[in-house]
């Protein structure tokens, strides 16, 4: 990317990402986020990390992003993931151990059902 | 304390009382248990809360609504109107009035829930900290492009000094300000530094930041470089907050490469780098004499104030020393202007605030909330209520160098002045909730002992008085202590106030105050009964010799 010399390179870098980002949400990609501030990683958020990939690898599934972000300030519940279907709202998970991770690989991202059970209220 | 979704509080004053607030409160009650609500709305009475015109009062949160005077028979319909079906029982407020003490900020609050308002977190979470892409895509460098193309320093210093920014690192000292006398100081060389040492036990609310929105940051420091006219900046980040350095050279690195850092950036003739130094564990080097020490290659050892760094800072150079929290507050001024800033939080304490909070409730976590929130509402909304329904004794704010506050403190306001006025502080943003099962002064021992181990040694006051203070505090949680101690142990908070050289002696001080002033009669069944009310202390009459 070229270096920004004015607004106007800034708007153009913003128009850019953001048509990238529209392009990935109407091809109804499935993005998974993991938080992985400092609590998350203690927590374990490693391990949900490298089982949400192994899932992906071992049963050769397409249309996953897998991205990590930071704390989202609900210690109690990490490790935390987000599971975002297509345009859907995002659904967020507390306590997600690997073992739990797989499940919610199994139920919601390939089955498309919501596992209700580990699902944060905001 | 359970998770409830509303607070109804009932004023029992002595002048509440005798106009029936007994009733008020029984009546509530009973109503309550009619509509069926009393398992998620909580009832209290809550002593005087600082106004007698239209006395029994009812305030019921989280709208904070004030109604009164309240007679038994109002009570049906208020239950009815508020509680259940969910609108303003108007009829009954009370009148309109300009209030002072302790519920001076209802009027600030204008009535409005106090929802987690995310203005600094808004991309923690959210984003992907390693790409400035998506940094960009949610506003990001846009108040940078504003500060650099559009307005001079002095409008962006005049912008943050309207706005009413109060340092976030324990101080509450006014931001504007603070950079004016920086960008007024003589000399052509000047530095910035953000302060990323986050070491109050408790305390995680920068981490979060840095590891979260680490972009923020960096064009936080580029504004605050353009606006006192430095030319380059430091962060000092805290040793142990390896991801956080990562993150935090990843994104300088990025803003090097999309030209936000380097040569004239913007196309503007200002030029800025900035390095990262990282601290290797000392609390000390937290304030900011001591940081400067340190990034020097010296000691962490606080210099003597003043001159302050503001004209003889890092390297003999004016500089400028901010919070991380400060500095995230930077960005979404400059982007939004200072009249939506102080929109938010109360007059003389706007914005919002991060807490962290921690200690015996059933969520501990992170939240951003507009100042001037309660502890009440929360530790019943955020922390969704005490762990095992305990009873909730104290907390402590801002790590070690804050206030321990007593229940009763607990509908005080958290902002700067109605904390103040309380005569506690509100320090870090730490909140470690405490039920009634730990003794108050185990927690002033464990504090002493900290400070005991952190004091760089320097001046004899903090390095001598924080030994005593432990010493005497351990003799009273072992039986051995003698009414007189408790003379000594005040006059010593006052010395390590009076006349120590830098902040963490001058702190240290405070708990032992608090303690001395909330819960003396506590201390003094150590003392005099030889027993620990709450059974942690170990009261084996071991004696340390003084």
């Amino acid at each position: 990317m070229s270096p920004i010399k004015s607004l106007e390179d800034l708007k153009r870098v913003r128009e850019e990402a953001l048509e990238k980002r529209r392009v990935k949400a109407n091809s109804g990609e499935i993005q998974i986020i993991v938080g992985m501030g400092t609590t998350g990683i203690a927590a374990g958020a490693r391990e949900t990390m490298k089982a949400i990939l192994d899932t992906i690898e071992k049963d050769s599934l397409t249309g996953i992003i897998v991205t990590q972000t930071g704390g989202f300030g609900l210690d109690a519940n990490e490790p935390i993931i987000q599971v975002i279907v297509g345009d859907q709202p995002k659904v967020t998970y507390g306590k997600v151990t690997a073992e739990v991770a797989r499940q919610i690989m199994k139920e919601h991202v390939v089955g498309g059902k919501v596992v209700q059970e580990y699902v944060i209220q905001a | 304390m359970k998770a409830v979704r509303s607070m109804v509080l009932v004023s029992s004053d002595p002048q509440s009382m005798n106009q029936g607030a007994q009733l008020v409160f029984d009546r509530l009650q009973q109503e309550l248990k009619a509509f069926g609500l009393e398992s998620e709305i909580s009832l209290s009475m809550v002593g005087d809360v600082g106004r007698h015109d239209a006395v029994p009062m009812v305030i019921v949160y989280p709208e904070a609504v004030i109604y009164g005077p309240v007679k038994p028979d109002d009570v049906h319909f208020l239950v009815e109107e508020h509680l259940y079906k969910g609108r303003l029982a108007t009829s009954l407020q009370a009148p309109a009035k300009e209030l002072t003490g302790r519920i001076a900020w209802l009027s600030a609050r204008r009535g409005t829930l106090p929802a987690e308002q995310r203005v600094l977190l808004r991309r923690v979470g959210v984003i992907d900290p390693n790409s400035i892409e998506e940094y960009i895509v949610h506003d990001g460098y846009a108040a940078l492009g504003k500060a650099l193309t559009e307005m001079t320093p002095e409008q962006v210093i005049a912008e943050i000094e309207k706005s009413g920014l109060r340092g976030r690192g324990g101080a509450g000292f006014p931001t504007g300000t603070k950079w004016k006398f920086v960008s007024k100081a003589a000399g052509a060389r000047k530095y910035v530094i953000m302060n990323a040492d986050e070491s109050e036990p408790g305390t995680f609310k920068d981490r979060l930041l840095l590891e979260g929105d680490p972009h923020s940051l960096i064009e936080a420091l580029i504004i605050a470089g353009y606006a006192v006219g430095a030319q380059e900046a430091y962060i000092y980040v805290r040793g142990e907050y390896m991801l956080a350095q990562e993150r935090l050279r990843t994104a300088i690195q990025q803003a090097h490469e999309m030209g936000f850092l380097g040569e004239n950036i913007f196309g503007t003739n200002f030029s800025y780098d900035i390095h990262i130094h990282s601290g290797a564990g000392a609390y000390i080097c937290g304030e900011e004499t001591a940081l400067i020490e340190s990034i020097e290659g010296k000691r962490g050892e606080p210099r003597p104030r003043p001159p302050y760094p503001t004209t003889n800072g890092l390297w003999n150079k004016p500089t400028l020393v901010n919070n991380v929290e400060t500095l995230a507050n930077i960005p979404p001024i400059l982007h939004n202007g200072a009249a939506w800033y102080r929109t938010l939080g109360t007059p003389s304490s706007p914005g919002t605030k991060v807490y962290t909070i921690l200690g015996n409730v059933n969520a501990t976590g992170l939240i951003e909330v507009p100042m001037g929130i309660t502890l009440r509402e929360v530790i019943a909304i955020y922390g969704k209520g005490m762990r095992n329904g305990a009873t909730f004794k104290m907390a402590q704010t801002g790590g070690s160098s804050g206030s321990i506050i007593p229940a009763s403190l607990q509908d005080t306001p958290m902002d700067f002045d109605s904390f103040n006025k309380a005569g506690v502080s509100l320090g870090s943003g730490a909140l470690l909730i405490c039920d009634d099962n730990n003794c108050v002064v185990d927690l002033a021992k464990v504090l002493l002992n900290f400070f005991r181990e952190e004091s760089c040694g320097k001046c004899n006051p903090c390095r001598i008085g924080n030994q005593r203070g432990f010493q005497i505090l351990s003799n009273i949680a072992e039986g051995v202590a003698v009414l007189k101690d408790l003379d000594d142990l005040e006059l010593l908070a006052e010395n390590l106030y009076q006349l120590s050289n830098c902040g963490l002696g001058q702190t240290a001080g405070a708990p032992i105050k608090d303690v001395l002033k909330y819960f003396r009669a506590e201390v003094e069944a150590h003392i005099r009964l030889k027993v620990c009310p709450s059974g942690v202390c170990p009261m084996s009459g071991k004696k340390y010799h003084i």
